[in-house]
């Protein structure tokens, strides 16, 4: 089988789940295996699953797990893997995913791959996977008994197959106090009434052109006229202009918006893969030869200082 | 407070990149260096800590004699020493790596330097594999906390803040030992001073040599991602391009008509 480490808010499963789901059912289909999930909780999503081709699902209930403990998750897992030797797990390349998926690797002592976009069976697997964010791909073998990756956000669209109805078996992983000594103690609850930046429709990006923290002001203005998110460059959290929970990039938010209005952003390659994710890209730049247009679909070349003032006064006037 | 980083010396990209004939690295003849900017981050906090905590800070690499520079540019901003687990460029995986680092940490143990806290970027910049601090806390025996931004300590144990991925925080206590993976953000990093440089540069870099061990993934080549079509539609130059952007924002259905 190929195994699925499916993750789920609230017994919907995430988006990056059902990709890799997607991404391990081909695989389960060129190996001629059958396709499995091991889910945390007290639902185990059958009819969602069985959806996307799920054979049986794994589920792990267990009032321990109920908040998230990586390496206890990651037990549960190979206890999975050790009773039915799965030729390969999978999981999404989400923050927990990789984190989950790192744990399994380091106490069943395998390769992990993370963040791969395409595989080809066999002894050993040959992989492609991200490197820097997505600027570059890498070509590796990956071997081992059992075949640990991760599947990069967004590499495919999910898609459901002929519906399956999962068996459901149950698994009470073998857990010590060991595996709890890193487990969520507490929580915050986000700032209200702020859009955030991952899931805004319309981000209104600023980057070293911008100047200032002051001339953030239109940019400010502009992204609250649209319902959207400011987002910024690392040159900006960099200056200290705004903070570092606002920088779109490869070590920031990756953002996914319908539209992304990039000012005064020159396009480094760190930044293109936060921002990649945009259906649509307009930039505003004084640089007609600046590489962002090479990744934009509209763009105006023109000072951002009067270019956006200029577009808040007329959208108002709408 | 014993305090250690781990850094990796990357190529400073910033735009399309190259690579070499062979595709198995990226043409680096025109690029500077530099380390991930959550391990820079890393580096900040290691030496915050011991201002406020006192004890010392180690920064290690594993790379090729160059990455001396990145040890040097740690050490210019405040960390007391430097180890280079010395190679001869050729890539080591995250198993390979995580044991040679785990080796390095039990020798300095045995030395009578063992660490309270093991700093490491939360993934490298170039090959962003997610997994060498998790690596090494499990050989260790110790707790890890990744992707963190805020770390504070009291009563011989750690308070870890990370970003949780429907907004808002997830807190994390843990005892010490521990290994932190820090992201970007956690703290605003400083450049160092001249005379930081200067004493630097007269620092020791102290040198071991690690062991490979194989570790099941093997690069084949790299390859860049297929180039964009690259067809942008210019909407005109100045302000008076504000009236077309008006009517795409419209067409796009992002303001209403």
């Amino acid at each position: 089988m190929i195994l699925v480490f499916v993750d789920h808010e609230a017994g919907v499963p995430d988006v990056l789940s059902l990709e890799a789901l997607t991404f391990a059912r081909r695989l389960a289909g060129s190996t001629g295996v059958p396709l499995e999930a091991v889910v945390f909780g007290s639902d185990p999503m059958p009819e969602r699953l069985g959806a996307f081709g799920v054979a049986t699902v794994r589920a792990i209930a267990d009032d321990r797990l109920e908040d998230y403990a990586p390496a206890a998750w990651a037990k549960g897992i190979l206890d999975v893997m050790e009773a039915d030797t799965p030729l390969a797990i999978l999981a999404s390349g989400s923050d927990r995913g990789n984190e989950v998926m790192a744990h399994v690797a380091a106490q069943a002592d395998l390769a992990l791959a993370a963040n791969c976009i395409d595989v080809e069976p066999g002894d050993p697997y040959v992989i492609t996977r991200l490197r820097w964010g997505g600027s570059l791909l890498e070509e590796a073998q990956l071997s081992g008994r059992c075949k640990l990756m991760t599947v990069a956000p967004h590499a495919l669209v999910p898609e459901e197959t002929t519906p399956t109805t999962p068996q459901v078996r149950n698994v009470a992983p073998v857990l010590s106090e060991d595996h709890f000594r890193v487990r969520v103690t507490g929580r915050e609850a986000p700032e209200g009434g702020r859009i955030s930046l991952a899931d805004a429709r319309v981000v209104v990006g600023g980057g070293r052109g911008v100047g200032s923290a002051e001339g953030f002001r239109s940019l400010d203005e502009l992204a609250s006229l649209l319902g959207g998110a400011v987002g910024v460059s690392r040159a900006v959290t960099n200056q200290g202009w705004r903070p570092h929970a606002e920088q779109v990039g490869q070590t920031g938010t990756r953002i996914a918006p319908d539209l992304y209005i990039a000012c005064g952003i020159s396009g480094a390659s760190q930044h293109i893969v936060g921002c990649k994710g945009a259906k649509k890209i307009l930039a505003i730049n004084t640089d007609p030869e600046a590489s962002i247009l090479a990744h934009a679909d509209y763009a105006v070349i023109a000072d951002l200082h009067e270019v956006v003032p200029a577009l808040v006064e007329e959208i108002r006037r709408l | 407070m014993e305090v250690l980083v781990c850094i990796k010396r990357v190529p400073a990209v910033g735009g399309r990149m190259t690579l070499t004939q062979d595709e198995q690295q990226i043409d680096t003849r025109f690029l500077g260096f530099t380390v991930s900017p959550h391990e820079e981050c890393a580096v900040e906090e290691a030496v915050r800590m011991v201002q406020e905590h006192g004890g010392s800070s180690t920064v290690l690499t594993l790379g090729t004699k160059d990455a001396e520079e990145q040890l040097r540019s740690a050490l210019a901003i405040g960390v007391d020493r430097a180890i280079l687990l010395e190679t001869d460029g050729a890539e080591w995986d995250p198993v390979a790596t995580a044991a040679a680092i785990t080796d390095a940490i039990r020798s300095e143990r045995e030395a009578g330097r063992g660490h309270d806290v093991l700093l490491f970027g939360n993934e490298a910049a170039d090959t962003g594999d997610y997994q060498v601090g998790i690596r090494v806390a499990h050989a260790l025996d110790l707790p890890c906390v990744v992707g963190i931004k805020g770390l504070q300590f009291a009563d011989g144990k750690a308070t870890a803040r990370r970003e949780a991925a429907s907004g808002g925080w997830e807190i994390f206590e843990v005892g010490l030992p521990a290994v932190f993976t820090v992201k970007e953000g956690m703290n605003l990093p400083r450049y160092p001073s001249v005379p930081g440089r200067m004493r630097a540069k007269k620092k020791e870099v102290e040198r071991l040599e690690p062991v490979h061990r194989s570790g099941g993934l093997e690069r084949v080549r790299l390859k860049l991602p297929p180039e964009q079509a690259g067809d942008v539609e210019i909407l005109g130059t100045g302000p008076e391009a504000a009236s077309a952007v008006v009517a795409l924002l419209q067409r796009l259905g992002v303001v209403e008509r």
